[in-house]
């Protein structure tokens, strides 16, 4: 069911944190909600070199949502692919969703007063492009996986 | 209406190639080029659609109403403001000659269309922000291989070894290039790493050498040394193409491994491993010669110790080296024609090219100009016009600055932003940014040589105009039609592709045009005539350093240590931002909207501060002051504190970074005129601060 995943080759990215904005200006979104985010452990020597470990956070598209079910509204919906995404009309803003996420990732957008996360820039995949984060990734260093059953 | 244009991106200098998508007049979408960049973008590229949006940057001319840097202006329309700029400066070429008006501009492919400008005008007083980045560079290779900084560039993707000397390359962000080191690692390649702190670069690297502040150029002198003693140096291009390495050898037996390992504060046998991997590497290891080493006494001579390496190495213009970049004749092609107009036969004000002659001529040296306003020696100077160049925030000491441009009757910003110089200014221009304006054609040069431009995506929101408007209707006024005399872009295109065949609908498809289809090298065999030193070799040993009474081989000198109490100050760059061009950036001040003090944890534990505390930066003589917040960490020299530049700006109507931060401009009291004399730069990293924590870190309330 799950039919998508974002891969991210640590070893290509420098964490130059464009991901965030590309996702935050493609989704209009104003200060403050970010969508998906680069952290960075501090630096630790591995073989005389400080390196530092880079991880890509953004919404797990659960295969079992939490945040679904919690919804009053049914604004929040699973598609057949697996997607997990917002239907704004329907959305009244009351974050149950983000209550609901043992990982809080939905977030209020301050403009609409509306939950908002990542819906893998679906209207983006289903005209045969890829997600922003993906398409502009500075050094390519994020892959949009398509998961395929043995 | 929906409409797809390439175009060139203009957050930072680097001009990346993009596609532009918009809607009824808005941006909606900026991606890098599919056909050279696969979409790679940076978070500033994409940031480009905030600074349009942005309400806080100039919307229309203003003329200043109050006292300069008050603040108080009054809003004019373009021809108000035109006319009072080219009566102004009409009047001061009628009392004090044509050469009392300065144009800075910060450089790159458009910069012959300002120089153009002020040339027509009869200044020969054209200049640019170099002086504060890449000059000790340019002069160094000039002074060795007899062409500047841009002639030679680097196949990084085929090298096996990039060393780098504090070329943070994965802060400055060249998208091209960042992803061909990528590569080059990908594929088992190598990169070393020198600098005064970790970076991001740092962090990719397979080695990384943490030296003392000002000992990049021990280290390379110590590399030289095991170079030449283990013989991993290229015999035949030595012979073929080289002068001067007879002395080389003589000068580098002083500079030993132990002697380099203990000046820089490294591991000899870190330094031999490393020594062995060139051995491994060669001929395919390039040495980055610099890019902003404006930095030390001695940075001139530290970049020409990383060019000597590449010349030992004998990577010149081959596969995984360094290559000269070719243009279309290089093509049997016809080059385009471009704004131009000869410099006027009088002696520049900053005294390059009769009283320093071993300078390049073209913009000369911008800092070299303010000791000239306060004397009025060779003349004064009356009017700077800054050409998108935020003096005031890219060089030392704005308040030196202030003391000499206070000689001037007319101060003119032209650019997107407010700037700490237009701030200053009489009248402020407002550029319309690069995703509202056209450009002339531009050819850039490289294995494959293209011709490219910008194309606006969108109408300009506010009352703005392009630089080449702005420029051809202040020449109208000037009685310069002769070298401006375009009425319409479209008609500048077509004069500028005249000569080529080529029409500005060939490059709808792509956004370029290419030159070659295939990568051109020259016949390494057959380089003679390619470098423009007197002798046509490449020279270790400079005739036109020593007749400008400079050693070319110069023993290395112990930087000072900071006296108690004092850390050298450091600065450097980050991903997100392009210096103080983009901090009041809506979305990229959202990321990053102030900087911090990195202190090593020694230090920082001698000051009883740790990561978060506020600690108070003052210059050396207290005249300037700012409270950030420390960052502890091992990954700075004990020496150093280190800050990201372009912070600690006191614009008001820029309020994300007003007083966001601290300044390094400000912290360099008296530093204007601490530059280095064989390259031209200003020495940037010899300022040393008082660093203490701040008193504001109090847990005790007053307040109800």
């Amino acid at each position: 069911m799950k039919k998508y995943m974002i891969h991210l080759n640590s070893r290509r990215c420098i964490a130059c944190h464009g991901c965030e904005v590309h996702c935050k200006a493609n989704k209009n979104l104003p200060v403050g909600p970010f969508l998906c985010t680069i952290h960075c452990t501090p630096l630790q020597k591995v073989g005389g070199v400080p390196k530092t470990e880079i991880t890509f956070s953004h919404c797990r598209h659960c295969e079992d949502p939490l945040c679904v079910p919690a919804c009053p509204t049914n604004a929040m919906i699973q598609r057949d692919d697996g997607i997990v995404y917002v239907d704004a009309e329907k959305c009244i803003g009351c974050m149950a969703c983000q209550k609901a996420c043992p990982w809080e990732i939905p977030v209020q957008n301050p403009d609409t007063d509306k939950a908002v996360k990542c819906d893998m820039c679906m209207d983006r995949l289903d005209a045969g492009l890829k997600p922003a984060c993906v398409t502009k990734c500075t050094t390519h260093a994020l892959k949009l996986v398509t998961l395929e059953c043995a | 209406m929906k409409k797809s244009v390439y175009s060139m991106c203009g957050m930072c200098t680097v001009r990346c190639p993009i596609r532009v998508e918009s809607e009824d007049n808005q941006v909606t979408w900026i991606e890098g080029n599919p056909h050279l960049l696969a979409g790679a973008l940076c978070a500033k590229g994409t940031a480009g659609i905030a600074l349009l949006n942005d309400s806080q940057r100039p919307q229309q001319p203003l003329i200043r109403a109050g006292a300069r840097g008050s603040g108080r202006w009054r809003e004019a329309t373009w021809d108000e403001a035109l006319d009072y700029v080219a009566d102004k400066l009409k009047a001061i070429k009628n009392q004090y000659g044509p050469e009392s008006v300065v144009l800075s501009s910060r450089g790159g492919p458009w910069q012959g269309m300002y120089k153009a400008f002020i040339h027509a005008f009869g200044s020969p007083n054209y200049t640019n922000h170099d002086c504060t980045c890449g000059r000790n560079t340019h002069h160094a290779s000039l002074s060795i291989n007899g062409v500047g900084r841009k002639g030679f560039a680097y196949d990084i993707k085929n090298a096996k070894h990039l060393v780098l000397f504090g070329r943070d390359m994965f802060s400055a962000l060249r998208i091209a290039e960042n992803n061909q080191t990528l590569d080059m690692l990908e594929k088992g390649g190598r990169l070393t790493y020198v600098d005064v702190r970790q970076t991001m670069t740092g962090a990719k690297a397979t080695r990384f050498f943490q030296v003392r502040p000002g000992t990049d150029y021990a280290l390379a002198l110590g590399v030289i040394h095991e170079v030449i003693k283990r013989e991993y140096y290229d015999k035949g291009f030595i012979a073929q193409y080289v002068t001067g390495f007879e002395e080389l050898c003589d000068f580098i037996e002083q500079y030993t491994p132990a002697w380099t390992a203990k000046q820089c504060g490294i591991k000899e046998k870190d330094l031999l491993a490393f020594v062995d991997e060139i051995g491994e590497d060669r001929p395919s290891v390039i040495f980055h010669p610099g890019w902003n080493l404006a930095r030390y006494q001695d940075s001139f001579y530290a970049s020409r110790a990383m060019h000597i390496l590449n010349v030992l190495m004998g990577n010149i213009e081959m596969k995984g080296g360094l290559f000269i970049p070719k243009g279309a004749s290089d093509c049997g092609k016809a080059g385009i024609r471009s704004i131009d107009c000869g410099k006027p036969d009088i002696r520049r004000g900053d005294g390059v090219g009769w009283k320093y002659n071993h300078f390049d001529k073209g913009p000369g040296l911008a800092h070299l100009f303010f000791e000239n306003m306060l004397k009025e020696d060779p003349y004064p100077i009356k009017a700077w016009i800054a050409m998108r160049h935020d003096l005031c925030s890219g060089m030392p000491d704005p308040q030196a600055q202030k003391l000499a441009l206070d000689k001037c009757d007319l101060l003119v910003s032209i650019d997107t932003n407010y700037s700490e110089f237009g701030w200053y200014s009489d009248v402020i221009l407002p550029e319309s940014t690069y995703l509202e304006r056209d450009t002339p054609i531009v050819q850039q040069k490289g294995l494959k040589p293209r011709l490219s431009l910008r194309r606006k995506a969108v109408e300009p929101k506010y009352d703005t105009k392009a630089n080449w408007e702005i420029f051809t209707e202040l020449a109208a006024r000037l009685d310069l039609e002769e070298t401006f005399p375009f009425k319409s872009i479209e008609e500048l295109w077509a004069w500028q592709l005249e000569p080529t065949g080529y029409t500005i609908a060939d490059f709808e498809e792509k956004g370029f045009v290419e030159l070659s289809d295939k990568d051109i090298f020259y016949d390494r065999d057959k380089l003679d005539g390619k470098f423009g030193t007197p002798s046509g070799k490449i020279e270790i040993v400079s005739e036109k350093l020593d007749q400008a009474g400079l050693v070319s081989l110069k023993p290395f000198e112990a930087p000072p240590a900071p006296e108690k109490g004092m850390l050298r100050l450091i600065y450097g760059k980050v991903a997100v931002h392009t210096q103080g061009h983009t901090t009041n950036n809506p979305m990229l001040s959202e990321l990053m909207p102030t900087n911090t003090a990195w202190i090593n944890t020694r230090q920082a534990k001698k000051l009883g501060v740790e990561t978060g505390d506020l600690v108070e930066i003052s210059s050396s003589d207290h005249s300037y002051n700012a409270t950030v917040e420390a960052l502890v960490t091992d990954h700075v020299h004990p020496e150093a504190v280190f800050v990201y530049h372009g912070f600690g700006k006191e614009i008001p109507r820029q309020t994300r970074s007003l007083h966001a931060g601290v300044s390094d401009q400000k912290l360099m009291i008296g530093k204007l005129d601490d530059w280095d004399q064989a390259g031209g730069g200003i020495n940037l990293c010899q300022v040393f601060v008082h660093v203490k924590k701040s008193i504001r870190n109090t847990k005790r309330r007053v307040e109800l």
